[in-house]
């Protein structure tokens, strides 16, 4: 019997355990239902939980460690047993059978089904949350040991402090961060530069200035920028705000000839990334008491004087937290560089002012997991091993930032009540 | 008593007249206000660019050109047996139907009496596209009876001269393209006028699968179009009853505990992971560890669930917590068990609110482009894939995705293609608008106040 046949047959074995148990347990009371302490769904759901539950959880368990003894040494003594489906199917039966008499044996009116039941869901519940501990454990891991073999292969102080990029699948690649780092720090900076300001004087202008028509229609469009997938902001870099720049700025000005650049880029993240600063402020200004406002408006203060001199201030720790928020989100965003800021690695070695130059093509940490990781991949090749280190910085670096961000919304918030 | 003024001790105001600082500073009230307007100005302008440029380039990616020919098929060359097996014709690949192309172009300027100067045979049959050859093979592998007969076919004419219908390409262009010569496009308006070329709207754009570098003309989004329906499905299935189920314990049952706090920690920072961490993670364990087959959908769709899960706990949490205390209070005042006052009475009024985050989360995914590039999904398909097959299971074969499609297109040379991917986009973007627009009317209609 194949697997996916013994787990549709494990999910009818269970359907019949609900209706057996439940016409068992009314008619141990002869049709009775007041004399049951639980309704009689509740016996039922309990044989059907008891049947189904422990056999899907032995499959689940049994499959993982097959596969993980299989790749390494750690669960060694299980790889006898993951090659034998049978042995498998043989003892989760068991399981499910014993669940099923286990589940009408208890159908008797004295037993509280009800209570019995409720811990089963309560178990599926559980184990439904578990899933995102599930997922961090599996990214770590899964970069984490990549990295080491990476590591094993690559010096880790070349890696972090190698001031060249130039990966060669022959051999001989230099694979050092900080090319790619400066061009990620410098994209995200130009975003930022764009987006902080435009997205917070949006934002205090939708709360504090704009009448409620303009708001209506202006505060949508801007969330509407925010519900874009960045695959569309990537192609309208490339199209258009790429040659846009090249030819009108960068030309002109003898810069460089390249569509894609660290301006464009820049540029389009900083689009991108207004109405997540916007959205933010929004909520961290309207959290600024009213009384405050009025205090200060009171004292003859004009309302943009209101603004910077009272609200600003207040709602500082919260738009400190935005800006580090946006900037983990200008860290980590992938298709706009891809498509916008070229795949030339910064190159120290030409001297600073290349490495300056807002439209010279730059690459960054995220391009290059795409490139290394994309095509035809090696996975005993540092070159290609690379891209998990790679990740795993990027990892570290954006979840040091979030929680930074929290870190600074906590401490210093203002509490008014 | 008479009040004595001192004159100089101070300048003299009045709530009529303004004053020079009164004047500054209603001048930066003012300036402020600009700041303010501007800067929201900025982000509408920048959402109209964003816009016009998408639907300038790919709106006439939904028009394609084709031209009808009278094409002769010879039973001679197409089935030399002549008894029309289909084992048999299928020999005849598709270099052996594109002579009969040739000599049909030149019949039908023939029949019309079109004569362009200049204009060699061979270089008017190359204004028919590559993938004409191949039409017109499955047309008669279709219907054998059509051997020995002259058929009119619509097939379609190559990137270029479909360029120079839609204004990409114009003579000046031609007289230095190699691929276009400003004959072929006198040829071209010579068969306009004859009836022949015409521009139609492009179903094959949303069915057909994607073609090579060469032919953009018969590019299409079918494949990628049921690779997203496919990791849709998959997300769906799964995201919603373990997100449901994750947001109702944290949200009800969990006792504060070192667990639950990890637990909350963890959701709220994997919801700023960047996505192309959860492509690694597709890689290193759906991939490379459990050995799932690359570019499959049920692969993308587990990753897509995994990075969607948070950002559906996270609105359904906030759904249940609107649900005010006194339905609780109600519900377990008349005997209902904790379990049975939150699945019959919370869950069903906090559902419209956590169908909405549901929605939400379901469209970031469908627009999610990074982690598919990690898992193969780039890889060039032309396979519809099946839904279930023996070998490769559920959702297995390899497929493409909408985003994905469009940055492989952005990758080719042909400039055709620019308006391929656009037009994808504008395909995208539509399905987005629609569950948007489905996830706004389930607030508006549902969404009860407390």
């Amino acid at each position: 019997m194949t697997l996916p046949l013994f787990v549709l047959l494990l999910l009818v074995v269970a359907a019949s355990a609900y209706v057996a148990a439940r016409a068992r347990a009314t008619a141990s009371v002869g049709g009775d239902r007041r004399k049951l302490t639980s309704l009689p769904n509740s016996y039922g759901l309990n044989a059907a939980f008891a049947a189904a539950i422990p056999a899907l959880g032995l499959i689940v368990v049994w499959l993982l460690l097959g596969r993980v003894s299989t790749q390494t040494e750690i669960f060694a003594f299980f790889r006898p047993l993951a090659e034998r489906p049978q042995l498998l199917i043989a003892i989760s039966a068991l399981l499910a059978v014993g669940g099923f008499a286990y589940g009408i044996a208890r159908a008797t009116p004295g037993f509280r089904a009800r209570i019995a039941a409720e811990r089963w869901i309560l178990v599926l519940l559980i184990s439904a949350a578990s899933v995102a501990i599930l997922t961090t454990l599996g990214i770590i891991l899964s970069m984490l040991f990549e990295t080491a073999n990476f590591f094993g292969k690559y010096s880790w102080t070349e890696f972090f402090f190698g001031l060249t990029w130039s990966p060669d699948f022959r051999g001989n690649s230099q694979l050092g961060l900080l090319p790619l780092l400066w061009g990620t720090l410098y994209i995200s900076l130009v975003a930022l530069l764009v987006s902080v300001p435009v997205g917070l004087l949006a934002a205090i202008y939708m709360s504090e200035y704009a009448n409620p028509r303009f708001r209506s229609f202006a505060k949508p469009a801007i969330e509407v920028l925010a519900g874009i997938p960045t695959i569309v902001y990537g192609l309208f870099a490339l199209i258009t705000v790429g040659p846009v720049l090249r030819d009108w700025f960068a030309i002109p000005m003898g810069l460089g000839e390249s569509g894609s650049s660290v301006m464009t880029a820049g540029l389009v993240m900083g689009v991108m990334l207004i109405p997540f600063v916007s959205s933010l402020s929004d909520d961290i200004i309207n959290s600024v008491p009213q009384s405050l406002r009025d205090g200060s408006l009171g004292l003859g203060a004009t309302p943009s004087e209101t603004i910077r001199r009272v609200v600003l201030p207040a709602a500082l720790p919260g738009i400190v937290g935005a800006v580090l928020l946006a900037a983990s989100r200008a860290i980590g965003e992938t298709m706009i560089v891809v498509l916008g800021a070229g795949a030339a690695a910064a190159q120290f070695k030409e001297g600073i002012g290349e490495v300056v130059n807002p439209f010279q093509a730059m690459t960054t940490i995220t391009v290059k997991i795409v490139s290394q990781l994309t095509g035809d991949t090696d996975f005993a090749a540092p070159e290609t091993l690379v891209a998990f280190a790679l990740g795993l910085t990027l990892f570290v670096f954006t979840l040091g930032l979030n929680v930074l961000a929290l870190y600074i919304v906590r401490k210093y918030r203002e509490q008014y009540e | 008593m008479t009040d004595t003024v001192t004159p100089g001790a101070r300048t003299k105001t009045s709530l009529l007249a303004t004053d020079a600082k009164t004047k500054k500073r209603n001048a930066a009230e003012a300036r402020f206000r600009v700041y303010g307007l501007t800067a929201t100005l900025l982000a509408i302008v920048a959402l109209v660019v964003l816009m016009a440029s998408i639907l300038g380039n790919g709106l006439s990616a939904f028009k394609q050109t084709y031209v009808t020919l009278s094409i002769e098929l010879p039973e001679a060359k197409l089935d030399k047996s002549g008894t029309r097996d289909i084992e048999v014709m299928k020999k005849v690949t598709t270099l052996g139907y594109t002579p009969l192309l040739k000599d049909a172009m030149e019949r039908t300027m023939a029949g019309h009496d079109i004569a362009i100067e200049g204009l060699s045979a061979k270089e008017a049959a190359e204004m028919i596209s590559k993938e004409a050859a191949a039409t017109l093979r499955d047309q008669v592998l279709a219907n054998p009876d059509l051997v020995g007969q002259t058929i009119d076919l619509r097939v379609l004419v190559n990137g270029r001269i479909d360029g120079y219908f839609k204004g990409r390409v114009d003579r000046e262009i031609a007289a230095l393209d190699q691929n276009v010569s400003p004959e072929q496009l006198d040829l071209a308006d010579a068969l306009r006028d004859a009836g022949l070329m015409e521009t139609v709207f492009n179903w094959a754009f949303l069915t057909a699968p994607d073609a090579s570098d060469q032919r953009p003309e018969a590019a299409g989004l079918g494949v990628a179009i049921l690779g997203s329906i496919y990791m849709m499905i998959v997300v769906l299935v799964l995201a919603l009853p373990i997100g449901v189920a994750a947001a109702i314990y944290l949200e009800e049952f969990a006792p504060k505990n070192r667990w639950t706090d990890l637990i909350e920690v963890n959701i709220s920072n994997l919801a700023a992971v960047p996505s192309i961490v959860f492509g690694i993670l597709g890689l290193a364990i759906f991939i490379n560890f459990v050995g799932l087959r690359a570019s499959a959908p049920i692969v993308g769709g587990l990753v897509l669930t995994l990075m969607t899960l948070p950002r559906i706990i996270i609105p359904a949490r906030a759904a249940l917590k609107a649900v005010p205390p006194s339905i609780r209070d109600a519900a377990l005042g008349v005997g209902a068990s904790k379990m049975q006052s939150v699945f019959h009475h919370v869950l069903p009024l906090a559902a419209p609110g956590i169908l909405t985050g549901l929605i939400i989360g379901l469209s970031q995914a469908l627009g999610e482009t990074a982690p598919l590039l990690l898992i193969g999904m780039v890889a060039f398909v032309r396979e519809y894939p099946a839904a279930w097959s023996p070998e490769n299971g559920l959702f297995g074969e390899p497929s493409t995705a909408l985003p994905v499609q469009v940055y492989n297109w952005t990758q080719r040379a042909d400039p055709a293609f620019v308006e391929r991917a656009s037009g994808a986009i504008i395909v995208l973007l539509v399905f987005l608008l629609v569950m948007n627009a489905a996830a706004v009317i389930l607030r508006r209609r549902f969404e009860r106040r407390w």
